[in-house]
């Protein structure tokens, strides 16, 4: 009795054992988990309008919260949203503190190592800055041995002052950035060109231009945990960008979120509507 | 020397360990400048604040009520709101309030970043450093100062050879504990962009998404800081030891 005991427990301990090590050698853990949960946490931002960022009520939206929507709902289950910074959204996905990522992120050959970054592309966009009318700033030159304001973690702060010696102060958010360059502590406010077109468009900033030729347009790239890229996860987001493109989605979203088109999602479209059921 | 930043290239390649300071020419400026930047804020504040310490104990046993009521407001003030809100409002708020001048398309202000941090961070101790100076000033025993009172002492000279010079011996400890925890906070003058090594620590592995490595490198860092700090503390401590005065 005992030893038919002891035998039972022990096959049992052994399949679950193996049971435990199949399901994570398939390495679909994260996108199970979703599943088994029926909830996913995207990672978005919460101030960078009007990609993501907080409405009168505190709530969350945003061009790519819509997005983050999309995914919840093509995967039936519920959607938690979790507000990111650019300095820490990567280690977030790393960590499993979010399944994915929809936070502006550019798309980088080093990033690509770290997170698990989906193709097709869903946006670009290019670095410029916004500056006021008065100072009359005419080319990248111009701000040569001049302060100018930025946000803490972004790329091209680097490039920046490296090609066209500007001196950098980064913030650690856009509100005080945007402050600073209010305040006239900078010349500039170096940025994303999309961010800054919602901004110049918002009203707030009429004695202010975007005078710079945008520089490296760089696609935006959407992310999954790296191991599960090449998994069912990382295919399903394929998929859904697919989706977006063909469909037009994001053009549509683009438009309500009052972006200026980007030249990328109707290029985009155009070459994959070719694809698309009828 | 080429040679030795290349074994780092080396080592990134082959390990993943970026330390990219080592191999990258503007990195590296960029860290060196940091390390001295965060030095140079951290002796300032710890001059100032040390000033203001000695300064506000002597202004808490003032005859004026209003100057004693002014020191305990001003201990109120910083020592129950957080340095990194201090930090901001000196910055965005005072800051806005002083005179600027234009610098071709930016209004250059007097006092910068740096300036504002240094200011800041010294009242934010300071207001600890007065308190910690009157706990030295309480233990000198009233018999001293009524010696010296009766050997025809000012209450200022009093102050400067009598009460200071046995307090300071009894605060040291206490005041050691304090300026520690300053240099610690001079990090948070990353909040209004001084770049100082939290500030470049964090723009470098954004750039280069090596977050561990320069996470181990502040962590290097500070230790190293502070343990200089606390060494020279503890010499000085030594070397103003009265023997059978205190422990």
């Amino acid at each position: 009795m005992f030893k038919k005991l002891l035998a039972t427990v022990a096959t049992l301990a052994l399949a679950l054992t193996f049971g435990i090590q199949a399901a994570s050698a398939d390495g679909n853990d994260r996108l199970m988990k979703v599943l088994e949960r029926g909830k996913i946490v995207i990672g978005v931002k919460a101030d960078y309008k009007p990609w993501g960022f907080r409405d009168s009520s505190g709530k969350l939206v945003g061009m790519e919260i819509d997005m983050a929507q999309d995914v919840a709902d093509a995967l039936g289950v519920e959607l938690d949203l979790v507000p990111v910074q650019s300095s820490n959204r990567m280690q977030f996905v790393q960590q499993g503190k979010i399944d994915m990522m929809i936070a502006t992120m550019s798309d980088k050959a080093d990033r690509r190592k770290v997170v698990g970054i989906v193709d097709p592309n869903y946006y670009t966009s290019g670095t410029n800055v916004l500056a006021s009318k008065k100072v009359g700033l005419k080319k990248w030159e111009d701000l040569k041995g001049k302060p100018v304001c930025g946000k803490q973690g972004a790329f091209y702060n680097k490039g920046v002052s490296q090609k066209y010696g500007a001196k950098i102060v980064a913030f650690v958010g856009n509100a005080e950035a945007k402050q600073a360059l209010k305040d006239g502590r900078c010349v500039a406010w170096v940025y994303d060109d999309s961010s800054i077109m919602a901004d110049l468009a918002s009203g707030d900033w009429d004695d202010y231009e975007m005078p710079m030729v945008t520089e490296d347009d760089t696609p935006w790239g959407l992310a999954v945990p790296v191991e599960e890229r090449d998994k069912l996860f990382g295919r399903f987001m394929a998929g859904m960008t697919y989706e977006w493109h063909s469909s037009g989605r994001l053009i549509e979203l683009e438009k309500k979120w009052g972006i200026q088109p980007t030249a990328y999602l109707s290029d985009m479209h155009e070459r994959m509507k070719a694809y698309a059921p009828k | 020397m080429e040679v030795f930043y290349e074994w780092f290239r080396q080592l990134y390649e082959s390990t993943g360990w970026n330390l990219v300071f080592m191999y990258d020419e503007y990195e590296r400026d960029r860290l060196l400048a940091a390390v001295w930047v965060t030095i140079k804020l951290s002796l300032n504040c710890l001059i100032f604040s040390l000033i203001v310490g000695v300064v506000g104990a002597w202004a808490q046993g003032a005859k004026s009520a209003i100057v004693r009521n002014g020191v305990y407001w001003y201990i109120q003030a910083f020592r129950n709101t957080p340095p990194l809100v201090q930090i901001l409002f000196f910055y965005f708020v005072i800051g806005n309030l002083l005179p600027t001048y234009d610098a071709g398309g930016y209004r250059e202000q007097y006092i910068g970043a740096f300036g504002w941090a240094v200011v800041s961070l010294s009242f934010f101790a300071g207001a600890f450093n007065v308190e910690i100076f009157r706990s030295g000033i309480e233990a000198v025993p009233t018999a001293t100062v009524e010696a010296a009172e009766a050997l025809g002492y000012s209450r200022l000279k009093t102050y400067i050879y009598i009460v200071m010079p046995l307090a300071f011996r009894v605060s040291l400890p206490a005041l050691n504990n304090n300026l520690v925890n300053l240099v610690k906070t001079t990090t948070l003058a990353y909040v209004i962009a001084v770049p100082e090594m939290m500030y470049t620590a964090n723009q470098m592995w954004s750039d280069n998404v090596n977050v561990p490595e320069m996470m181990i490198v502040l962590f290097i860092y500070y230790v190293g800081l502070v343990a200089i700090l606390v060494y020279f503390m503890h010499r000085w401590e030594r070397s103003m030891k009265i023997p059978g005065y205190g422990g």
